[in-house]
């Protein structure tokens, strides 16, 4: 059984300008189990973790990671964009079992 | 890959970090083994050259569990020539493989950032491939109080 991907946060920079780099930042809480840790009886705590993140913007991907065990629980990731125009991003988060969590957010402009 | 350092350059290197506290490690220094070969299965045949990456993080971490990593190249970002992506290795954890960042010239200014965990002390890797498959290494060892991997 998968541990449930939490909410996740995603923080866009104001004002935003057309020409401007911006940094995105997004955050996830999830427990990241390594698959190296052992229970109080010693079986391995099976792995379980976000492997796969991805942004788009306007359907186009961005930027993406592939993940690993030894990112932090509640994984932080941050990237710059370049602003062009007014959009939506779509950010999504997949764990081992393939399941999915999404969240778009618009980019407007000042 | 693993070209040895000569002795004079060791002790140059040691010298002058000492001197001035500097971080950055001789690239070509040796890797464990099983880092060594996750790089070597990335590369393929590619040689790994110096410079264009930064690599932050700190020099001391009093927890493993969660170190704040940013890795930024020097690129223009156009279509024509950017970072296709960007491999982190940690060389002393349990797997060396710590993620893969995809990059994109929609992105402006080549960077990211994350938090990772590290069991030990050890060197961070950073490995840049650009859209032409050239290969930048930056490495730093960052010290670490309680180690991060839960065993």
């Amino acid at each position: 059984m998968a541990s449930p991907i939490g909410q996740p946060r995603i923080r866009l920079p104001t004002p935003i300008r057309v020409g401007e780099v911006i940094e995105i930042r997004s955050l996830i809480s999830h427990i990241m189990e390594t698959g190296q840790r052992r229970d109080q009886a010693g079986a391995i705590v099976p792995r379980d973790i976000i492997r796969r993140f991805e942004a788009r913007f306007d359907g186009e991907l961005v930027f993406a990671m592939d993940l690993a065990p030894a990112i932090s629980a509640n994984p932080y990731i941050a990237f710059p964009f370049k602003v062009e125009k007014a959009g939506t991003f779509e950010f999504s988060w997949t764990n081992d079992a393939g399941e999915e969590r999404k969240l778009t957010s618009a980019l407007r402009l000042t | 890959m693993a070209i040895r350092a000569t002795r004079r350059m060791t002790l140059a290197l040691a010298a002058g970090g000492l001197a001035l506290g500097l971080r950055p490690r001789l690239a070509a220094a040796q890797l464990a083994a099983p880092t060594q070969a996750a790089v070597d299965r990335m590369r393929g045949t590619r040689p790994l050259q110096e410079g264009r990456v930064t690599l932050r993080a700190p020099n001391i971490a009093e927890n493993g569990n969660t170190v704040p990593v940013n890795i930024s190249v020097e690129s223009p970002m156009t279509a024509s020539d950017h970072v296709k992506a960007i491999h982190i290795f940690a060389d002393r954890n349990p797997t060396p493989e710590v993620a893969t960042f995809h990059l994109t010239p929609a992105m402006g200014r080549a960077s990211a950032d994350t938090r990772i965990r590290l069991g030990q002390t050890q060197d961070i890797i950073a490995i840049a491939e650009m859209n032409n498959g050239e290969l930048f290494m930056a490495r730093a060892e960052v010290k670490v109080t309680i180690g991060g991997c839960g065993g």
